[in-house]
């Protein structure tokens, strides 16, 4: 046998092995995704439909103050969610990784349980936490107040005077972006935990210790070792939080209420009220070129930093 | 105070209710070659990460340069350590690697510079600043660890079976290599191997340990000649034990009667007292055969097995149903003659001086 038959044979094995997922890839994943493309260079019909025209008018429409400022929100949400997992995402998985190995699949397991629980449902928890009448809102309005009320009358100072007004009202807590960054960190937080134990699990600890030994404090040691060699897991689940937080629908739509939309919210409304296919389509192209190319920025840094 | 470089005063390490380090009390010399030879398991890096400051002792003083060490982190400890991984940053060249102690001590980067090339000229690495660990050999690697702690100029240098990873043949280059480094640079080497030959052949002084105890601590001569009880003697080198009762204990001399029928003749040293049980240790090198009985303390025996090793000729022989004894002779061509076969009767004789009498 030929070399160039046997490659030409260990090729068609291999198409044959991937034509199922390819199949589904493109039934399910590149047709649709071409449809949008095509739609976004189409125009609204007058009652709702799609006039297959081309045209960039849906793409210069996006440029409206209006919708960049939208975007502009949607990007600093998504990116406070982002930092804010990794505050709480990295300490997390570094305090997991480094107990002893019979405790860490526990520990791995208590965080992952409350997300068996339905997302919408989870959402609406955070709903009822944060609304004027919710629990902290209650609480602060309520016993806090009240006790609050209680030494005032017992010691009369006029330093009490602001801390009652404050805790007469409820705190605006419900509605605003910081809602949503709420509802996200709490989402997605997983997904920074994971890849971060994945790689801080894998990191040799005598690094830790011959840094030690060579006069690098705690900080230090962990700025100079630790860190850089567990970038990759947060390369990864920074984006596995960014890609999400900027698309988020749900949370917003639950938790910013009328005040506080994201981008997802004004795809939504395009297709499912303004019934405006076309401008929608436009709108999921420009995110997902953002997204694309802000992940590959983001991967060269990475690798660079390496 | 200050003739010792590291000192242990009754220093003890429990991890839960097991006991690593045992009250071990060490002095180590100012300038010394001194091991911590042990089994694993024995307490030997345990100690070692005492010194280091990686663990802090359950009890006990740790002087570095007579300073109490108390809990001084590791990082503010004059040691360095070469670890048994070597532990090299792998994200980092070999110059940052070398260079990473000095950076944290704030040492001008000129100053740096010409440091790190020393150090790798000492370890004979030069021209591989730029490599990355991943790109070099065991044996390089092993140099680069080396000179990342020596750069620093310590006190004392910790090492942690720096040898174990590398085959047998770099291994012996590398300890005379590190021997021959450690008179050159003048530092203190506390060394830990499991290796007995390794530390008779490096050391200036060894500490055997066992079960979390420093059972004895010597010269390699005093340790291999006089070893304190049944464990060192078994752990350093071959011995032959001889379990018998002293029958009779003269001044200079005493007679064990091993396995109640065979009487052998003894130096007596203090502490054997009549009708003791002991053991009696003989190195297999320091016994002869011969085939007439040389005197009257030749011991007799049957030929068991004999066992060509090249070098020795290796013979197992029967003194009492019990007792098998092992024998080496230098397997010098020309005696191939006066060569023993299986089966064969022969006398074995040691001098006085060759037969340890061990009470422990």
């Amino acid at each position: 046998m030929t070399e160039a038959s046997s490659s030409r044979r260990h090729r068609l094995r291999l198409l044959i092995l991937i034509l199922p997922s390819l199949l589904w890839l493109v039934v399910f994943f590149l047709v649709p995704l071409l449809l949008v493309l095509a739609m976004s260079f189409g125009q609204r019909g007058t009652y709702g439909g799609v006039r297959w025209v081309l045209s960039l008018g849906n793409y210069v429409r996006f440029f409206d103050p209006l919708y960049l400022r939208i975007f502009g929100r949607t990007f600093s949400i998504a990116l406070t969610t982002t930092l804010l997992c990794l505050l709480i995402g990295y300490p997390l998985a570094y305090f997991i990784a480094s107990r002893p190995p019979r405790w860490r699949s526990g520990l791995l397991l208590l965080l992952m349980i409350p997300f068996w629980t339905n997302f919408l449902i989870r959402t609406y928890a955070w709903l009822l936490l944060l609304r004027d009448q919710g629990l902290i809102n209650t609480l602060w309005t309520g016993p806090l107040h009240a006790m609050l009320t209680q030494i005032a009358t017992v010691l009369p100072l006029p330093l009490w005077n602001p801390l009652l007004a404050v805790t007469s009202d409820p705190l605006p807590l419900f509605g605003t972006d910081g809602a949503i960054v709420v509802g996200l960190v709490y989402a997605w937080l997983p997904d920074m935990v994971l890849p971060c134990y994945a790689c801080i699990e894998r990191l040799d600890f005598s690094l830790v210790e011959a840094a030690q030994d060579l006069y690098a404090d705690r900080l230090r040691s962990f700025l100079r070792v630790v860190l850089p060699l567990t970038l990759p897991g947060i390369v990864a689940g920074s984006v596995l939080v960014f890609i999400p937080s900027l698309g988020a629908y749900v949370t917003p739509d639950l938790l910013g209420g009328a005040r506080s939309i994201m981008i997802g919210n004004v795809i939504y409304s395009q297709f499912m009220s303004a019934r405006d296919y076309p401008f929608g389509s436009a709108i999921s192209f420009i995110l997902m070129a953002v997204m694309l190319l802000g992940t590959l920025i983001y991967f060269r840094l990475g690798a660079e930093r390496r | 105070m200050a003739d010792y470089a590291v000192e242990l005063h009754g220093v003890s390490k429990t991890f839960g209710a097991v006991v690593a380090v045992d009250r071990v009390s060490l002095s180590i010399r100012d300038g010394e070659f001194f091991s911590l030879l042990g089994p694993s398991g024995c307490g030997k890096t345990t100690t070692l990460r005492l010194i280091a400051g990686f663990e802090l002792p359950t009890e006990g003083e740790i002087h570095i340069d007579g300073q109490f060490q108390g809990e001084t982190p590791p990082y503010r400890r004059p040691v360095n350590t070469v670890f048994q991984n070597y532990a090299l940053f792998p994200h980092m060249t070999v110059y940052r690697n070398v260079a990473f102690g000095l950076e944290m001590q704030k040492v001008p980067q000129g100053e740096i510079r010409r440091r790190v090339t020393e150090a790798l000229e000492m370890v004979r690495l030069p021209g591989m600043e730029r490599r990355k660990p991943d790109q070099l050999s065991g044996g390089q690697q092993q140099r680069v660890a080396l000179a990342r702690a020596l750069v620093n100029n310590p006190s004392v240098l910790l090492l942690d079976e720096p040898l174990g990873a590398l085959d047998l043949k770099l291994r012996k280059a590398m300890q005379l290599e590190l021997k021959d480094l450690q008179h050159r640079v003048g530092i203190t080497f506390i060394y830990v191997t499991h290796d007995q030959e390794e530390a008779l052949t490096m050391s200036d002084r060894i500490a055997v340990m066992d079960e979390g105890r420093a059972l004895q601590v010597g010269t390699p001569e005093e340790i291999y000649e006089h070893p304190a009880n049944r464990f060192v003697a078994g752990f350093i080198g071959e011995t032959n034990f001889l379990p018998g009762q002293v029958t009779e204990a003269r001044s200079g001399e005493a007679v064990v009667v091993v396995d109640g029928s065979l009487a052998v003749h003894v130096t007596r040293e203090p502490g054997v007292e009549e009708n003791q049980e002991v053991t009696v240790a003989v190195r297999p090198e320091r016994i002869s055969l011969h085939g007439q009985p040389p005197d009257a303390r030749a011991v007799p025996g049957v030929v068991e097995e004999v066992i060509y090793v090249g070098t020795d000729i290796r013979y197992l022989v029967r003194i009492t149903e019990q007792t098998i004894v092992a024998v080496r002779r230098q397997n010098v061509g020309s005696d191939a003659a006066a060569r023993f076969s299986v089966g064969e009767g022969v006398y074995l004789h040691w001098g006085p001086d060759s037969a340890r009498v061990l009470t422990a």
